[in-house]
């Protein structure tokens, strides 16, 4: 049996989807969205993830999202008793949702970390705050990144 | 030969909590990138930095490769007392520069 | 119908002529977010910084058959107004900064020249460029220079590239409006060597306007092209009186 053109047109327009498929996961916000939340689960071991004390300071509309700076920023009397212990940074839509880890404790004298990230996309960027009492505090920012106008290759 | 920058004060009261600000000059190649025709560039970044208080771990961070090209860290640490402080980055590809810095507290 | 022709022409030449006037001329600077400037403005976080540090290294140290460096011949307060002053004619040949740093490479310290966009020549650069931040740019205009300058003014308005577009129609004609959500800034040299974001790392006016070629479509020249060279004169001019900002930062 001869293929009619609209049959072929049909089977290569499925060829071509399967294609595309196999390189671009139709779910990769979904995938990203766990990643990012196994990623805080690492840090949290399940335990709640309160919203407070931590301010995330970033620009929300970011011109070029290759160096974004940081900021983070926890209410705490950083003693013996009472300090941040560590403060974890992760984004929604980056490749790999983690961004950076600092170990604090006592002798900091003040919860502040800065730095410059990397942000992909437009999303959100989460600052975790581990306490010494074992709790967990969160700030989340939304972000929205502007691509550059000229489409430059990166390695020229 | 990597270059570091360090800027906190040389001298502090007792008690008084200084602010630390650190460059690194480092690529921080992500290994998401691609070549031209199309293959992966492999990761090289910095993946921990440390600074010792007279021998003493006051700060770490671990960094991933979200984190920009010539990676600025900026944290705070207190004026104990009066010494040396030592930072340390380390990485891929067997990367450890190290830096020091004299203080004196008064 | 020679009227209608008469009115075509002169609104014509009254857009192609359309420079921006000097007073309201801006700094890319002023386009940027907050952020970005607070990056530029604090000399600890800016991450030109590194560069300075090479830049100041390089300055003093030894090289070449002669065994000089270039402190040897040049206190490096002596390079205040140097690169507020480049391109410029050298033996009647147009050069920038980077060329005229290579020629005394070669002819003074009797060293290789450095390669054009290496680290070690942008370091330099930005070195040499530092000395002469928040000084005005000046470039001299002479009988010599006037055929370069010209040339580099085509240049400017000449449309190129797939997308057929000139330099002025962006720069001169639509400064200020969105262009794929980054506003689009009026082009003035005013801090190169400048890091940018998009590059992650230190670069100079020849790879940004690669950057622009690439971007209208079309095929850049290769560094140290003397078509760059006569349009770096031209930007520079155009900038006259403007602060050099060297090391900048931008998006």
């Amino acid at each position: 049996m001869t293929t009619t053109r609209r049959q072929f047109v049909l089977l290569a327009l499925g060829a071509l989807a399967t294609g595309a498929e196999a390189q671009l996961a139709p779910n990769l916000a979904a995938l990203r969205k766990a990643a990012l939340e196994d990623a805080v689960r690492k840090v949290t071991g399940g335990a709640p993830l309160r919203a407070g004390r931590v301010k995330l300071n970033l620009p929300p509309l970011i011109e070029n999202g290759n160096s974004v700076p940081l900021t983070v920023a926890v209410e705490s009397p950083m003693t013996d008793t009472d300090h941040v212990r560590a403060i974890h940074v992760f984004t929604e839509k980056n490749p790999q949702p983690n961004v950076i880890a600092a170990w604090l404790g006592p002798r900091a004298g003040r919860a502040q970390l800065s730095t410059r990230a990397r942000i992909a996309d437009t999303g959100a960027v989460i600052a975790v705050a581990q306490m010494s009492d074992g709790s967990f505090w969160s700030d989340r920012v939304e972000v929205v990144v502007t691509l550059s106008a000229c489409l430059e290759d990166g390695l020229i | 030969m990597t270059r570091v920058i360090v800027n906190m004060p040389a001298t502090a009261t007792r008690g008084e909590v200084i602010e630390i600000r650190t460059l690194a000059g480092h690529e921080m190649e992500t290994g998401f990138r691609r070549t031209q025709t199309g293959e992966l560039v492999p990761r090289n970044i910095i993946t921990r930095f440390t600074c010792s208080y007279n021998g003493v771990e006051v700060f770490r961070a671990d960094l991933h490769p979200a984190v920009a090209a010539n990676p600025l860290l900026s944290f705070s640490t207190v004026a104990t007392e009066s010494g040396t402080l030592e930072f340390r980055w380390t990485g891929d590809r067997d990367f450890n520069v190290s830096h020091s810095a004299a203080i004196t507290v008064v | 119908m020679t009227a209608r022709l008469f009115l075509f022409l002169l609104v014509f030449s009254a857009a192609a002529g359309a420079e921006i006037p000097l007073a309201e001329r801006r700094s890319g600077y002023e386009f940027m977010a907050r952020e970005t400037r607070a990056m530029q403005d604090d000399d600890a976080t800016n991450p030109a910084a590194l560069w300075l540090l090479d830049g100041e290294a390089l300055w003093n140290r030894k090289a070449g058959g002669a065994d000089k460096a270039c402190a040897g011949c040049h206190a490096v307060e002596k390079m205040k107004g140097v690169a507020a002053r480049f391109p410029a004619l050298h033996a009647g040949k147009l050069v920038n900064l980077d060329q005229r740093i290579n020629l005394c490479r070669v002819e003074q310290q009797k060293a290789p020249a450095l390669q054009l966009e290496g680290r070690d020549l942008l370091a330099l650069a930005a070195y040499v460029g530092r000395q002469s931040r928040g000084l005005p740019i000046e470039i001299a205009v002479t009988s010599e220079s006037k055929p370069f300058l010209e040339a580099g003014r085509a240049a400017f308005q000449r449309r190129q590239g797939q997308l057929n577009l000139s330099c002025a129609q962006c720069h001169d004609q639509n400064w200020g409006k969105s262009l794929a959500g980054s506003a689009i800034p009026q082009a003035h040299p005013t801090g190169y060597p400048l890091y940018r974001l998009e590059w992650q790392g230190l670069g100079s006016l020849q790879r940004r306007l690669r950057n622009c070629f690439i971007g209208v479509r079309a095929e850049p020249y290769a560094y140290g092209a003397q078509e760059y060279v006569e349009l770096e004169l031209y930007l520079m001019w155009r900038a006259r009186g403007m602060k050099l900002e060297t090391p900048a930062v931008r998006p």
